[in-house]
């Protein structure tokens, strides 16, 4: 054989190892089986009703889960180090009303009277609306860092330190307000929630087209940077990444403060859309955001976890919604049917993950573990 | 030695509470070679070597790098100074991948504009990590995820970790207690090779037959005070554990000859499909039946598998010659069957306990009176005895079990078992990281127990261990009984060529005679 034929060879089983392994990481990768689900209810659901499909369902749909999945980036990077954030709605809600506080009618410093379709009321200038984005993302990562402040420095378990939040942020939004929900929001502030970008024809809600340039953002933070890695590391394993001169209080800090932006920048979204910020806004939504994250294959131990799995886990949780409504359930028994499809997509999940169940799926698709050991001694040449 | 050492300690010192861990220790390294720091638990090497790894800081003394003197006050700045740790629980995140390991905190990143972004350039660094292995030696792929690599892999990414942080001394805490003889083998090739690269390494580990085959000195401590140091080639076994403990080896293989009775377990064929295969055995009352055989033989799966806590494909158990289906630890320890197993930290006791609580656990039952109140007067007695009748040192009964040492934490293990009255008790690596004294006192106590009349069952790793105590010896490979050596045939040649594989399998038939 000569030379040039053998690195030939060589390249092609190269060319073929790495084929395989592309195909391995495909079918083994954490959001293969989530995506399918979703790929399923989005099958049925077509074929179910007339509605789905139409243009403005989607833009329903589109529209609502992104502020869920906005804030459910940040919560995916808290549960990737084995944490948990209870205070994402309390967060959400405190973060919209700082927002609407500077651009709000009724509360601004900067409000002047204006005639609104006939009526004397007071409103505030579009060029305070950077200022309230601002201090929606502001507030946001403030209350993060002080989640992380304690879960870091105070050594408090991430559970009751965002427990407390939970509480905290919730009694400043009724406090702040007495109640009272802040309105007469600047129009040009709820466009971002309420407008389109037509795209290709499409009319694509400015919160979606918000929360895909954030995905990809967050996909390349999490997996390609160095505060992505050592989020990971924290999470395989706290004592190793503490001993290999990780700074892990540091890492910790960082996971809740992006968890808290995160968050703000949710809140802010979602305040913007409603036209109004109340301060029981977004109770409860701590549930479906970490929901979302579970379905797309985080683990409770943390190491685990991806950005694009909670997007289409928080993606489930919006479509499964609509569906129900579609299908003219009762809404009585919508909570029970979410929970059963909770439990039922991490099932799933854990199932596809069982060693045994790979095995079958492997030898169905004839990739016997022999063959790829074997391929993998025959590969590139050491 | 004439060369100038590169590592020094002069005179450290180290108290802890109640306690002198170190006194006034000298203790030296010189380029390219590896030395044995031996001693019983308690001796003080582990807290030399957490003050060299920058995780304690001494009292008193000195250490110089190179002949400047260094003072690391973390691990990450001991381990710039060039000293590296590979911990007995190595320090390797599951989740990613052995280049990221390697690399970790110190991943090698694009630079110009995107500088500020800190984004890793992944080609590089798994190119870089890849050559790391190659000069390891290791079979590894730089992109597979670590949780994919066997235990031995998993150490030599830990190795390449080492030399990515360009250490001059690697410390080895207890590097082969999970390894088999083969991968072992291939841990000393690398030991070689890095020493022929005039690297260092501090060898730490309790199998005194590696120390004498792998390193070139060896320093002894002893309550804290360096006691003696010897040339390997010119060192006995003998002599290093009488400079470890004061005592002699003859004492720390204690077997008595116990008449064999009648059999007490009789196993069949088990199987469990990819684990065990067609494993057949039989256990004498009195009788300490050994299992040896490389990590992965199968010899764990096989005993969880007689316990209850796997469920097996097909096979055949008798228990005084009764046919038993045991579906679950529970009945299998109602039956009396006890298991003692590996991971004492994980699976044998609740570690933020206390003695007591660890030791009446199986059979609270039996102290619980009307309305699910536990006896606390009665439990305390019960535990105290077995504190007396197998010499655990506690200071009390409400000790934290954390707090104990390890041959102490074993034993309060085995009276957790012993309450029961097993008449099976099975072993699995009953003295791994315990220290020669506590070794000796619980080899002791399996002697008394099969005087008593327990079947016990032995799995070790340590060959001297299976030679000394065992009556006959089971050995495995992948998943099949592979020979059974009476205590008369056995060699440590024997039980290496059929642990390997390298003779045929024999028949079941064979086997049982």
């Amino acid at each position: 054989m000569t030379r040039d034929t053998a690195s030939e060879l060589d390249q092609r089983a190269s060319f073929r190892t790495a084929s395989r392994n592309w195909w391995r990481s495909i079918i083994s990768g954490q959001e293969i089986g989530v995506f399918v689900i979703l790929v399923l209810m989005i099958a049925v659901l077509t074929s179910r009703t007339d509605t789905f499909t139409s243009s403005q369902n989607i833009r329903n749909v589109a529209l609502s889960f992104s502020w869920i999945a906005i804030a459910a980036f940040g919560q995916t990077l808290v549960i990737i180090t084995a944490g948990i954030d209870l205070s994402t709605g309390s967060v959400m809600a405190l973060s919209g009303l700082a927002a609407a506080f500077f651009i709000s009618g009724d509360q601004s410093p900067w409000a002047v009277s204006a005639v609104e379709n006939g009526r004397d009321v007071m409103a505030v200038d579009g060029q305070y609306v950077p200022i309230a984005l601002l201090a929606g993302c502001a507030m946001g990562t403030f209350l993060g860092a002080v989640n992380g402040a304690l879960i870091a420095w105070a050594g408090l378990p991430p559970f009751i330190a965002t427990l407390g939040m939970m509480s905290i942020a919730r009694g400043f939004c009724y406090g702040w307000t007495k109640g009272w929900p802040f309105r007469q929001l600047n129009g040009e502030f709820r466009t971002i929630g309420q407008g389109d970008l037509p795209i290709l024809g499409y009319d694509i809600p400015y919160p979606t087209i918000i929360m895909i340039i954030l995905a990809i953002i967050m996909t390349i933070f999490l997996t390609r940077t160095v505060w992505g890695y050592r989020i990971y590391a924290l999470g395989g394993n706290e004592q190793a990444a503490q001993l290999s001169g990780i700074n892990t209080s540091r890492v910790k800090l960082l996971a809740y403060s992006t968890a808290g932006l995160m968050a703000g920048i949710g809140g802010t979204l979602m305040t913007a859309r409603l036209g109004v910020a109340a301060p029981t806004a977004a109770q409860g939504y701590e549930l479906d955001v970490i929901a979302a994250v579970f379905i797309g294959g985080a683990s409770v131990k943390g190491g685990k976890g991806t950005i694009v799995g909670t997007l289409i886990g928080a993606a489930i949780m919006q479509v499964l919604r609509n569906g129900l409504n579609l299908l003219g359930a009762d809404a009585y028994w919508q909570p029970a049917a979410i929970g059963f499809t909770i439990v039922l997509a991490i099932m799933f999940d854990r199932a596809r993950q069982d060693p045994q169940v790979t095995a079958f799926v492997r030898r169905a698709f004839r990739l016997g573990r022999a063959r790829a050991e074997a391929a993998e001694q025959a590969g590139p040449a050491r | 030695m004439d060369k100038e050492p590169v590592l020094r300690v002069e005179s450290i010192t180290k108290r802890f509470p109640g306690v002198l861990a170190l006194d006034n220790v000298d203790f030296e390294v010189y380029p390219g070679e590896v030395v044995a720091l031996l001693g019983e638990n308690g001796a003080g090497k582990s807290t030399l070597m957490k003050i060299l790894a920058g995780a304690y800081h001494a009292d008193s003394g000195r250490i110089f790098l190179r002949g400047e003197e260094v003072r690391p006050q973390n691990t990450a700045e001991s381990q710039a100074l060039g000293i590296a740790t590979i911990y007995q629980e190595f320090t390797l995140t599951l989740n990613q991948t052995a280049a990221a390991n390697i690399f970790i905190s110190r991943e090698p990143r694009y630079g110009g504009f995107l500088t500020p972004f800190k984004i890793i350039n992944r080609r590089k660094m798994e190119t870089e990590a890849q050559k790391l292995l190659d000069t390891v030696g290791a079979h590894v792929s730089a992109s597979t995820l670590v949780e994919a690599l066997s235990v031995a892999e998993r150490q030599q990414v830990e190795i390449a970790k080492a030399l990515a942080v360009d250490a001059q001394v690697i410390i080895m805490d207890e590097p082969t207690s999970a390894l088999g003889s083969d991968e072992t083998q291939v841990l000393f090739e690398i030991i070689r090779n890095l020493r022929a690269q005039g690297l260092s390494i501090i060898f730490i580990s309790h199998r005194l037959e590696e120390v004498m085959e792998i390193t070139d000195r060896i320093v002894v401590l002893r309550d804290g005070e360096r006691v003696g140091t010897l040339m390997t080639a010119d060192a006995s076994i003998d002599e290093i554990v009488h400079l470890m403990v004061g005592r002699d080896l003859s004492d720390v293989f204690q077997k008595e000859f116990v008449e064999r009775g009648d059999v007490i377990l009789r196993v069949e064929n088990l199987t469990r499909e990819g684990r065990v295969e067609d494993v057949s055995f039989d256990l004498h009352k009195g009788e300490i039946l050994g299992f040896a055989g490389l990590v992965g033989a199968g010899r764990t799966e096989t005993m969880r598998l007689i316990f209850g806590a796997d469920r097996r494909d097909s096979g055949k158990i008798w228990l005084n010659g009764k046919e038993v289906d045991i579906r679950s630890p529970q009945e299998a320890l109602a039956m009396g069957i006890g298991l003692v197993p590996e991971d004492r930290g994980n699976q044998g006791l609740i570690l933020e306990n206390t003695v007591m609580f660890n030791m009446i656990l199986p059979t609270l039952k039996r102290f619980t009176g009307a309305g699910g109140w536990v006896n606390r007067r009665d439990s305390r007695r019960a535990a105290g005895e077995y504190v007396n009748r197998l010499r655990v040192r506690t200071p009390s009964m409400e000790q934290t079990v954390k707090n104990l040492s390890g041959g102490n934490q074993q034993k309060v293990v085995l009276a957790k078992w012993l309450m029961l009255n097993p008449s099976v008790l099975i072993m699995d690596e009953p003295t791994r990281g315990i220290d020669v004294g506590a070794k000796a006192e619980i080899h002791a106590l399996m002697t008394e127990l099969a005087k008593a009349g327990i079947g016990i069952i032995m799995i070790s790793s340590e060959m001297p261990e299976i030679l000394a105590m065992s009556d006959r010896i089971v050995v495995m490979h992948e998943g099949r009984v592979a020979g059974i050596l009476s205590r008369a045939e056995a060699t440590q040649e024997r039980i290496m060529t059929y642990a390997s594989g390298q003779n045929n399998v024999m028949k079941p038939e064979e086997v049982l005679v």
